[in-house]
């Protein structure tokens, strides 16, 4: 990176945060503070929805799952756009006629005490270690390649959105997302265009598209059902929209953001748009990934794209058999892209055979550069057993610091980081909302003036967003950082959920089965991850289905008092 | 925390020209799901 870059960076970032604080500093009432002016419009709520759930991961993980392993991972997003309907149908009049601040203020309200805090309890555990994995994700990733200390990169990404946060509440993190989100978006535009004018001369989108599609990386549906698949149209629609149900519905981070609406009308069409809009986006999202995988099949990768860790295990190693094993991958390289040119040859001059033999010879190509690549992870493991094989969250930053123009890598790093910026925002501002409306002020403190609970609120932001730091600098992940994320939601999202469903069309079960229901399911589930092989996305409806079984069971032995009407469908 | 009165909430205005009712809008929502759906369907397809 040049001056221009960091220019570009430092101004991007600390511009929006500054803008952000200084127009919402005179919020002084809790209400204003947690649920903002009120004067929310639509297109702003979809924006912070979207912000929200967008993080650095989403910009920088998705493209290297692109690349390694095709855009199937837009199916994860299939079940979101029904989640969003029922939402805006059954949950979001609810939590409006009711006017809570949070969503499990409901839970108690239909239950009892210790079912609202049982779900706001689960809320700050599983967003606790989100709001650590929005921050280290891309932390690691960048910190790495730019060759800047880790610790520091997350605590001065943390202390910023901690002060904007503070000063601003829920108001100052909606308007830093609105200009957050334009600059991802401005980024990623650019990284496509810059992409697309990368590519070979001659090389057309549609035969970029061939390329992509004849190494399997354009296998967008799979309707097979097989539940040892992680991706599948079923489990998208399925898994995909428990999760979706769980995290827009039950999640406050997003409750937060959508309550902000001036009217009912407001939040709906907030919402609508990210179900029209999600999948279209991560499918250019992955679809760039696609295409960084068709770019170096004409330019030659790195061999591991943590080019940093690469370059001191080389210098680490005496024995000369990572070398070789580089050479041995140019060599495959050179073999592969002169077959895909071939292949392409074949493709314009119209002669299907040739074509049809050409492109088996590059994908045979193509596995032997991957063995190639496989012998060097194993060999890289070898030599220091406490690295991460997987580099595909390095992919996309790789190709923009080695061919993006000066000025717009500042831009796209800058994007990296209000992505992070965005979401963590949001989680700190629901996680505060939550410890102050369930925890302190109905239990702790119920007698206190608003001044004092804006206070509390402010600091019980800067005591997560310290949490979200801590745990982001004693975190050490392997896993693909996105499904980090989506696995700790699906292993603790379904629960919640269950609670919700219940409590909305279950009118019969009390809190008291409910409650009881909801932590034995709540550890089977999490016994179950550590001892079954099942795609991870089906712990969303397992746990969900298993509680109000459960519930319903023990409803049957223990009965109990009917609930209020007044907090049901 | 009392609840305001307030009036059925799929009665409210969608405010959206063509789109009078909240079911027309989940409608179209759902229509343009399975036109994604549809869409990477075929782009699997032409290109695999």
């Amino acid at each position: 990176m040049t001056p221009l870059d960091y220019a570009v960076l430092f101004a991007t970032l600390l511009g929006i945060a500054a803008y952000g604080a200084w127009c919402t500093r005179d919020r002084r009432d809790l209400n204003s503070y947690l649920k903002g002016a009120g004067q929310t419009h639509w297109f702003a709520i979809g924006l912070s929805v979207m912000a929200t759930q967008a993080s650095a991961v989403t910009f920088l993980s998705t493209p290297g799952q692109g690349y390694e392993s095709g855009i199937g991972f837009v199916q994860n997003y299939f079940g979101a756009p029904f989640a969003l309907i029922l939402i805006c149908i059954f949950f979001l009049p609810l939590f409006r006629r009711l006017n809570v601040h949070t969503a499990y203020e409901f839970l108690g309200r239909r239950f009892d005490t210790k079912t609202r805090l049982l779900g706001a309890a689960l809320f700050l555990f599983q967003r606790g270690i989100g709001a650590g994995i929005t921050i280290y994700a891309p932390a690691i990733v960048l910190s790495t390649v730019m060759g800047w200390s880790l610790d520091l990169t997350i605590v001065c990404s943390g202390v910023v959105v901690i002060v904007y946060t503070v000063v601003g509440g829920s108001d100052a993190v909606s308007l830093t997302q609105r200009y957050q989100i334009g600059v991802i978006f401005a980024g990623m535009v650019a990284a496509f265009f810059v992409l697309l004018a990368k590519l070979p001369a001659g090389l057309t989108l549609g035969d970029a598209l061939t390329v992509a599609g004849g190494f399997h990386k354009l296998q967008a549906v799979d309707f097979s059902i097989d539940f040892n698949k992680r991706y599948t149209f079923w489990s998208g629609i399925l898994g995909g929209m428990f999760l979706a149900l769980s995290y827009f519905g039950t999640d406050q981070s997003q409750v937060q953001r959508y309550l902000h609406g001036s009217s009912l009308r407001e939040s709906r069409l907030g919402l609508m748009f990210n179900a029209v809009c999600k999948i279209p986006m991560q499918f250019c999202i992955l679809l760039l990934g696609a295409l960084v995988f068709v770019f170096y099949q004409f330019e030659r990768p790195p061999v591991f794209f943590n080019q940093t860790v690469w370059n001191r295990e080389v210098q680490r190693a005496t024995d000369g058999k990572l070398p070789a094993l580089e050479q041995e991958f140019n060599a495959a390289h050179a073999e592969k892209q002169r077959l895909v040119r071939r292949w392409l040859d074949a493709r314009h001059a119209g002669d299907p055979a040739a074509e049809t033999a050409a492109r088996s010879e590059a994908l045979a190509a193509y596995d032997r550069s991957e063995s190639v690549r496989s012998r060097t992870k194993d060999a890289l493991a070898a030599a220091n057993p406490a690295l991460d094989r997987k580099d595909s969250d390095y992919v996309f930053v790789t190709f923009i610091l080695n061919y993006l123009p000066h000025g717009l890598i500042g831009l796209l790093v800058a994007a990296f980081f209000a992505a992070t910026m965005s979401s963590k925002a949001g989680e700190l501002n629901a996680l505060s909302s939550t410890t102050i409306v369930d925890f302190y002020r109905h239990v702790i403190r119920r007698d206190a003036t608003d001044r004092h609970y804006v206070v509390a609120s402010r600091c019980f932001t800067v005591f997560w967003g310290l949490v979200a730091i801590a745990f982001a600098l004693f975190a050490r992940m392997s896993e693909n950082l996105i499904e980090a994320g989506n696995i700790v939601g699906s292993v603790f999202y379904g629960v919640p959920l269950a609670l919700f469903l219940i409590a909305f069309f279950i009118r019969q079960i009390s809190g008291t089965a409910t409650f009881w229901a909801a932590v034995v399911t709540q550890v089977l589930v999490i016994v179950s991850y550590f001892t079954l092989s099942i795609g991870y996305l089906w712990y969303n409806f397992i746990g969900c289905a298993a509680c109000v079984l459960l519930s319903l069971i023990l409803q049957a032995v223990i009965g109990g008092p009917k609930p209020a009407a007044t907090a049901t469908v | 925390m009392k609840p305001a009165d307030k009036p059925d909430p799929e009665s409210e205005t969608t405010g959206l020209p063509g789109l009078h009712s909240w079911r027309a809008v989940y409608l179209v929502v759902s229509g343009v799901f399975v036109l994604w759906v549809g869409l990477l369907w075929l782009l699997m397809k032409r290109f695999s």
